[in-house]
């Protein structure tokens, strides 16, 4: 009877967050799906028909997409690469005792907080700019010739960029899960002779998979939206260089007002999300069971 | 010796340490030394470190612009509004399935978390339709609304996660000694649950104060907070080092200070607790 009760109460307290994201969720969505049906364009009103899988054809045969997908994947990629690979050695070493470690991490993962607009003007100006950047000038100090770099390497500039912002998450999160691992087993492969490569490769690495996995998808979930860093840097150019699939849409929606195109081009991101949420859900809901 | 041997390592780390620590620092200690320079020395060749004339005057020119203080209360609003409703809304939904849950909760948990990975950019024409027509673009409201949604996954799983910790013997004990339910809300459950309601609380400010897609597609001039007041240095005429330094610091300081204190939590309510 109390057991009654407690649920209709459970259920009263959950609904509000559940019935508004429900209805957050579903009816944008809705509509987009119903948009990208549509030929629909802002700045010609009344002209609204259906005309089917046009749009997806337009968007999916345009051969910015695909340069969009390209500069999509190599971003993801890239970041990934090197927040990974750097996120492990850098957890390696903060999680060595030395002198002012606390400070160190503080220090580590300061980037993370740094609001993306800051953060992207900050490098593009002080930092890579061709005459005055910092880079330049320590290019010029060893003799080089400094790199221009927003218009010889335009992607891997915003790639650098969003690495440094998401380089503390991947820290923290790998160190983490270092510091749960159990350090008479690291001294039981010590004694038994194990080299520090064999160490790493047979028990850190094995350990620390499950956090490799998860910092992997989650970053990928948020670089696939990478936004505000190409809006502020380049504008997605020169041409469509530094274009990816949100900045492609963006493009489309609130620059040449075609809802349709938008439409048809939002519900292929959803997708292709949805397929890297697919594997998030099911590690972390198997995560719940136990 | 073993000893000498372990001084040395110790010594060794800590140089890598710091030296790292420095380089992945050093973009925002250099935003924080160009802000004190005059607009001359910011773009000087060979740059100037730290022997130059220091000055405030950036600080000064940045916040006698007319329209920083309403960027910057724009910020406040926007993220603690959406913080502070999105808590309202969760505290009870992660409560009710922390204490009672049904076969349904960790179904319902999941989905929440699904809907957080839907690319902003998919619901990007609809919603600013909306807005345009229900007169929201460019209004805080508007932006509280929207946030508050974005974040409600995350505060519910933490909030949950942080719920699933507190003891249900407790509460057994206290019904055992006669607590009502409200009593049992009140005195036993509410101290031990306020830590937790806290961190997710700063974790979720810091999101709301950085997200930077909505709040600079769905404002112009008279909501927008600074993220969107930074994003407006991006303009070539507009490149001031100094002033965007002045601002930039400004912009995260009080952020950056928050998140050296919620470094933590941080870990937990960023991989949905699959990280502790």
């Amino acid at each position: 009877m109390a057991t009654l009760q407690t649920r209709a109460t459970a259920r009263l307290m959950m609904s509000p967050a559940v019935i508004l994201l429900f209805l957050w969720m579903i009816v944008p969505l809705a509509m987009t799906l119903y948009f990208s049906f549509l030929r629909y364009n802002l700045l010609m009103p009344g002209t609204e028909e259906y005309i089917g899988v046009v749009n997806y054809q337009y968007f999916l045969t345009d051969p910015a997409f695909f340069t969009a997908l390209g500069n999509t994947l190599m971003l993801v990629g890239g970041t990934l690469l090197i927040t990974v690979i750097g996120g492990i050695l850098l957890a390696l070493v903060l999680d060595q005792p030395f002198f002012g470690q606390g400070i160190v991490r503080l220090l580590v993962i300061a980037p993370f907080f740094v609001m993306p607009t800051v953060s992207a003007l900050v490098w593009k100006n002080m930092l890579m700019h061709p005459v005055n950047g910092l880079f330049a000038w320590i290019a010029r100090t060893f003799g080089f010739q400094p790199i221009d770099w927003f218009a010889q390497l335009p992607l891997f500039s915003i790639i650098l960029i969003v690495a440094w912002q998401w380089l503390p998450f991947a820290t923290l999160i790998l160190l983490t899960a270092l510091q749960s691992l159990d350090g008479e087993q690291i001294e039981a492969a010590e004694m038994d002779g194990a080299g520090v490569f064999s160490r790493f490769y047979y028990l850190v690495l094995p350990h620390l998979s499950r956090a490799i996995t998860v910092v992997i998808l989650i970053q990928t979930i948020f670089l696939l939206s990478v936004f505000a860093e190409i809006l502020v840097t380049t504008n997605g150019g020169p041409g469509i260089q530094t274009t990816n699939i949100t900045y492609l849409i963006y493009m489309q929606a609130l620059l040449q007002f075609d809802v349709g195109g938008a439409s048809a081009g939002g519900i292929v991101a959803v997708v292709l999300a949805n397929i890297v949420a697919f594997f998030l859900i099911r590690l972390i809901g198997k995560n719940l069971e136990r | 010796m073993a000893r000498a041997v372990k001084t040395r390592t110790k010594l060794t780390f800590t140089i890598i340490g710091w030296t790292i620590g420095f380089l992945i620092f050093f973009p925002i200690l250099w935003t924080f030394l160009t802000s004190f320079k005059s607009e001359g020395t910011a773009i000087a060749t060979p740059p100037q470190f730290l022997f130059f004339d220091w000055t405030l005057e950036n600080y000064h020119e940045v916040q006698s612009r007319s329209d920083y203080g309403k960027h910057v209360m724009n910020s406040i609003v926007i993220s603690v509004g959406s913080t502070l409703l999105g808590l309202l809304l969760a505290i009870p939904a992660a409560w009710a399935m922390a204490f009672s849950p049904t076969k349904r909760t960790k179904d319902i948990l999941m989905w929440m978390l699904s809907t957080k990975m839907m690319p902003a950019v998919g619901v990007l024409v609809p919603l600013y339709l909306i807005f345009r027509d229900w007169g929201l673009l460019d209004t805080r409201i508007g932006l509280v609304a929207v946030l508050t949604m974005i974040n409600l996954p995350i505060i519910v799983w933490m909030l949950y996660t942080y719920f699933k910790e507190i003891p249900g013997e407790i509460l057994e004990a206290a019904r055992m000694d006669g607590a009502s339910l409200a009593k049992e809300i009140v005195y036993v459950l509410t101290p031990m649950a306020v830590p937790g309601i806290a961190s997710t609380m700063l974790l979720n400010i810091i999101l709301a104060w950085n997200e930077a897609f909505w709040t600079l597609n769905l404002t112009a001039a008279n909501a927008a907070p600074l993220t969107a007041f930074i994003a407006s240095y991006s303009s070539p005429e507009g490149l001031f080092w100094a002033k965007l330094s002045a601002a930039s610091t400004m912009a995260i300081a009080p952020i950056l200070v928050m998140g050296w204190f919620s470094q933590k939590q941080l870990v937990r309510g960023l991989t949905f607790g699959a990280v502790k």
